[in-house]
């Protein structure tokens, strides 16, 4: 039964979609496919993260009620993976932009996006 | 309780989404369907108490990134049309 | 085949190793001692409403900058490709079709709000959910919009370049004046504490957090900016 609880629910769906993620990266040729594949992946880990901070019956870590000021500790989730998260989601931004602007000068030297063409550095 | 089913919604519509992005034949769908995934994704996070996150991901995850997906795919078909 | 079904045992273990740690985790019941001494400090070393901001800012600024040095080589990286391949040839202009009437005009009113709501957005980091990095990317969509309104317009990457630059070197700087004037690098008890929960409060969180909104804003204009000019010229 306690499965069925937010934070669980949260959890495997994160790792459903790492799954996923990883699943894509193996298995599909097209490069822009992997690259979303990698997105994927990405989000999956985000809201991991995010599950692990998440205690119940408790609310978002943002003081701006006088009663949340005193005896904060009990009451607020955790803030460190939250100030995780952010970070990563904006690398990942970085990340995604630099895979894919490689994926489009690949694309101008070979005129494919197949991922089994690029056999250059294979013998 | 209606935390807990909106979340069971959420976490359906981003597998269904997820297995789109993999799965369908048209590039443009994938790309979008991803970029759903990260908005469903930032109202989780607002389930679980994290508005931070849900506004970089909305902004970010589900904004510039599907912009950017769409201007590398247009590039690349528009020179595949005069291949 | 069989390539698919050694993907498919890779999978597996992996579905294996996940499932173990989920099963194996249990919610936590109270805040782990770094997050305890956050949230009981916190208000009063920082001064910051938003907890995430104090950490983000200030328990760990030393992230947000290596964050941001990163995210500065991702687009110098993005855009030396960009330039690299694309020599001077002329430009064929003819094949883009204009936006259309409703896109250019709503851009037009819809622009200024945009800037502003990012604005807003990074300057009550401190107090409700948002900060530079949302507020930026909020400034990088209106230059989007600006954009896809005029697909010929093009961005001036000078102003673009010196607005990043100045931001990066200011962030930097006032991390160098806490060694100094405070605690250590990034500390924000430079000024004033102030009244918790005012406008002008937590120190230089402010002031760091409107410098890191600009930076991730012109560098996000700046990846984008190099990507719309590739649609010109083949």
């Amino acid at each position: 039964m306690h499965w069925f609880s937010l934070e669980y629910i949260a959890m495997n769906l994160g790792f459903l979609l790492i799954l996923i993620g990883l699943w894509g990266i193996i298995t599909r040729k097209n490069i822009l496919r992997i690259i979303i594949s990698f997105s994927l992946f990405d989000t999956g880990t985000h809201i991991v993260i995010v599950a692990i901070g998440y205690i119940r019956n408790r609310t978002a870590p943002i003081l701006d009620t006088l009663a949340l000021q005193k005896d904060t500790a009990s009451k607020i989730v955790d803030p460190l993976p939250q100030a995780l998260v952010l970070t990563a989601i904006v690398i990942g931004l970085g990340v995604t932009a630099l895979l894919l602007v490689y994926a489009m000068k690949l694309f101008e030297t070979k005129k494919t996006l197949d991922i089994h063409r690029f056999n250059d550095l294979k013998w | 309780m209606i935390y807990l089913i909106i979340s069971i919604v959420l976490g359906i519509i981003i597998l269904i989404m997820a297995f789109i992005a993999l799965y369908h034949r048209n590039l443009k769908v994938a790309i979008l369907s991803a970029g759903v995934v990260s908005l469903f994704a930032s109202i989780l996070y607002l389930l679980l108490d994290a508005p931070d996150v849900a506004l970089t991901e909305a902004a970010i995850g589900s904004g510039l990134t599907t912009i950017i997906f769409f201007y590398v795919l247009n590039k690349i078909q528009r020179n595949d049309a005069e291949k | 085949m069989l390539r698919n079904s050694l993907f498919l045992i890779v999978l597996a273990a992996f579905a294996v190793i996940a499932f173990t740690l989920v099963n194996a985790w249990h919610p936590a019941e109270s805040l782990s001692p770094v997050a305890e001494h956050y949230a009981t400090n916190g208000p009063t070393e920082v001064g910051a409403a938003n907890l995430v901001t104090a950490v983000v800012v200030t328990y760990r600024g030393f992230d947000t900058l290596g964050e941001v040095t990163i995210l500065f080589v991702t687009a110098a990286i993005i855009g030396f490709f960009l330039s690299l391949f694309h020599s001077e040839s002329p430009e064929q202009t003819d094949r883009l079709m204009p936006a259309s009437e409703i896109l250019s005009t709503a851009s037009k009113l819809l622009i200024p709000f945009m800037l502003v709501l990012g604005i807003y957005v990074f300057v009550n980091g401190h107090l409700t959910p948002g900060g530079g990095f949302q507020g930026g990317a909020i400034i990088a969509s209106a230059f989007v919009l600006l954009l896809l309104a005029d697909p010929l317009s093009k961005l001036n990457h000078r102003i673009i370049a010196m607005v990043e630059s100045v931001s990066g070197v200011a962030f930097v700087l006032i991390g160098l004046l806490g060694i100094f004037l405070a605690g250590g690098f990034l500390d924000n008890r430079i000024l004033d504490l102030g009244t918790f929960g005012a406008l002008l409060s937590a120190g230089v969180i402010p002031l760091l957090y409107i410098f890191i909104g600009l930076k991730v804003g012109s560098e996000l204009t700046n990846i984008i900016g190099h990507l719309q000019q590739t649609q010109k010229n083949r």
